[in-house]
């Protein structure tokens, strides 16, 4: 099967979740073409990275195009590549933009969308997608008919493997670009400032906080557990709407889906609508002082205590060990 | 300026919801549907503009008939002038992409609109994927995640809430947008509204008077297809220890035995 993969990259910055899809795509490709397609600039920064996850080929179009205007141009682009090469099955990754181009993609080429996907597997010459519906409380089974089959994958779904290798890489130009792609131009663009974290979409471990932290400035000692784990910081709607912490970060069934390998809680309830985030996490840790909070429903392993004790003590103890 | 705003009926997110037995949501309990809230944000967002530079909302639903209760309860009273309904059976089980497909059609018959308002997701499947769909059946420009927008002369400008974090984009209208969550505070319909809101036109078409091609549509024509599901195996009981001074300890010793350091 040929399995075609989207990367997610910020310029020379490949994103994790681009080498989860190279390597289930290989994985599952049963020594079929497996591509990686790569839009915009960087390639150059990002080339290695990419090959480590044992593509056959790379498509690297960086038309200068392909940034002035939202999403148009990089479809056609994507679907004049597809109408030539009738790849089986395209992996995106589901982000603000992997959701615009896979559903203008799947609208022009008549070809199923199979969304937010966390699990891929390969049945009958057919890839077939787990969807978690209902906040992950049901497991759904689907896939995508047409060629190519499009599916939007969630970032830590599948583990990176690093075969390495050295993939033909082919340049495209963005001749493709209609005229009629060149009209939602993109004016100004303001980038986030993450203080160095990763994305609460895209890291493999959060800390999340909530309104038992009392007040902004103790999200402190949830990033000073989250910089000794290389985490991401979350939180909850109580304290986004408090105005403690940026909506990104918000988890929840109004904010982030998210399933990290680790998902730690501080000071959050566990609300329904918090859990259908986050309740697909490998492992949840939660830090609460209230014994009854239904956050330690779902915990693997719980601490109840005053989270102003435990955290910091919890940090200091990761760095030491860490460091030895 | 005219504005058509696309909204959905959903399951309030407090209600159990399942699935029926073709793996399309289970729509039975009417009691529990609501205007999704997403859409709240599109209406209001809609009426703002058209407070401020005249024009007309209209709401345009693709859904079942049990939907125009909450045209009549919600969309109308928030302030919209009229509605389109398209209810057919053949729509039944669409998927994103077909759901679009008929919305475009759909907007072939309104004349004369300046943009098309979606939410940015729907809290039923999350999809997120209609206003993208419906930008490239349209062929109109499509500037999603906004979460501000203005208008100026013919030109609506957005800012778009990406991954990477803000970009400014612009398009001459007609347009298609579609707005986050807190993009706006949505109002609550007032007594005088939800009186008004019974007489408002409130126009029923089928898909046929939608100028829908039915092969496109329903859950046999969705290229997305749903198999088996099964309930998310329960979680074992964790560990739950008393903090005693050294529960940080145990907590670490417990992430190592995991590897997750
Ligand atoms: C339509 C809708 C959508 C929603 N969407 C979301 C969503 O996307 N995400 C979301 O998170 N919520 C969402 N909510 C809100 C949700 O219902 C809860 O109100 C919210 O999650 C509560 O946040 P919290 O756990 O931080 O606060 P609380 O429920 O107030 O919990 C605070 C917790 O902190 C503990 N605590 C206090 N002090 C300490 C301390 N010193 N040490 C240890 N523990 C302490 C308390 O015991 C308590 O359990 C939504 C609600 C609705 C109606
Ligand atoms: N059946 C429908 N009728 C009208 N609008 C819809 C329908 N389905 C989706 N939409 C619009 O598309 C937005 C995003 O939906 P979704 O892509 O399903 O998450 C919603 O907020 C609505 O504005």
């Amino acid at each position: 099967m040929n399995i075609w993969v989207l990367v997610e990259h910020d310029g020379g910055n490949v994103k994790k979740v681009s080498l989860e899809m190279l390597s289930k795509a290989r994985e599952l490709s049963g020594g079929g073409e497996v591509a990686a397609l790569w839009l915009g600039d960087g390639h150059g920064e990002g080339a290695e990275k990419v090959a480590s996850a044992g593509p056959s080929k790379v498509y690297v179009c960086d038309d200068s195009i392909l940034g002035e205007f939202l999403i148009s141009p990089a479809v056609d682009v994507l679907a004049s590549l597809c109408e030539e090469h009738k790849p089986d099955a395209l992996l995106v990754a589901s982000t603000t933009d992997g959701k615009d181009i896979a559903a203008r993609l799947a609208a022009r080429l008549g070809s199923g969308l199979t969304n937010d996907i966390t699990a891929l597997e390969e049945r009958d010459g057919k890839l077939v997608g787990t969807y978690p519906a209902f906040g992950g409380s049901l497991l759904v089974e689907c896939w995508s008919e047409g060629t190519p089959g499009i599916y939007i994958v969630k970032p830590n779904a599948f583990s990176v493997e690093a075969p390495g290798g050295s993939p033909e890489v082919v340049a495209i130009d963005g001749s493709a670009v209609q005229d009629s792609s060149k009209r939602a131009k993109v004016t100004e663009v303001q980038v986030a400032e993450s203080g160095g974290r990763p994305a609460v979409d895209e890291a493999s471990v959060i800390v999340s906080g909530g309104r038992g932290l009392g007040g902004p400035e103790n999200f402190a000692v949830v990033e000073g557990l989250a910089d000794v784990l290389g985490a991401g910081v979350g939180a909850s709607r109580a304290a986004v709407d408090a105005g403690w912490y940026p909506h990104q970060s918000q988890v929840g069934q109004t904010g982030k889906t998210v399933s990290p390998q680790l998902y730690i809680a501080c000071g959050i309830s566990g609300a329904i609508q918090h859990r259908a985030g986050m309740q697909t996490s490998k492992n949840i840790v939660a830090i609460n002082k209230d014994p009854e909070a239904p956050i330690f429903a779902i915990a693997d392993f719980g601490v109840v205590g005053d989270l102003f004790k435990v955290v910091p003590a919890l940090t200091e103890e990761l760095a030491k060990r860490k460091g030895a | 300026m005219n504005i058509v705003v696309c909204a959905k009926q959903v399951p309030d997110t407090a209600a159990e919801k399942r699935l029926s037995s073709d793996g399309t949501l289970d729509r039975s309990n009417d009691a529990d549907q609501i205007l999704n809230p997403l859409d709240e944000y599109g209406t209001e967002a809609a009426l703002k503009l058209v407070e401020a530079n005249g024009g007309e909302v209209t709401i345009l639903m693709v859904g079942p008939k049990s939907a125009t209760e909450t045209l009549r309860k919600k969309a109308l009273p928030m302030g919209a002038d009229k509605a389109i309904q398209v209810t057919d059976e053949a729509l039944h089980g669409s998927d994103a992409v077909a759901t679009a497909y008929a919305l475009a059609q759909a907007l072939k018959q309104v004349e004369g609109f300046d943009l098309v308002i979606l939410g940015s997701e729907s809290t039923d499947a999350r999809g997120s994927l209609v206003p993208s769909a419906l930008s490239e059946f349209t062929g109109l420009p499509g500037l999603t995640f906004a979460k501000s927008i203005e208008v100026d002369g013919n030109v609506v400008r957005i800012q778009r809430e990406g991954d990477k974090g803000f970009e400014t984009v612009e398009a001459e209208m007609p347009a298609i947008v579609s707005v986050v969550k807190g993009i706006n505070e949505p109002r609550y319909p007032s007594f005088k509204g939800i009186m008004a809101a019974k007489n408002k036109p409130l126009d029923e078409k089928d898909a046929a008077g939608a100028g829908i091609d039915t092969s496109m549509v329903g859950l046999a024509n969705s290229k997305s297809k749903v198999g088996e599901w099964k309930e998310r195996p329960p979680k074992e009981a964790g560990t739950i220890v008393e903090d005693d001074g050294e529960a940080f300890a145990k907590l670490a010793d417990w992430l190592e035995e995991n590897k997750l350091l």
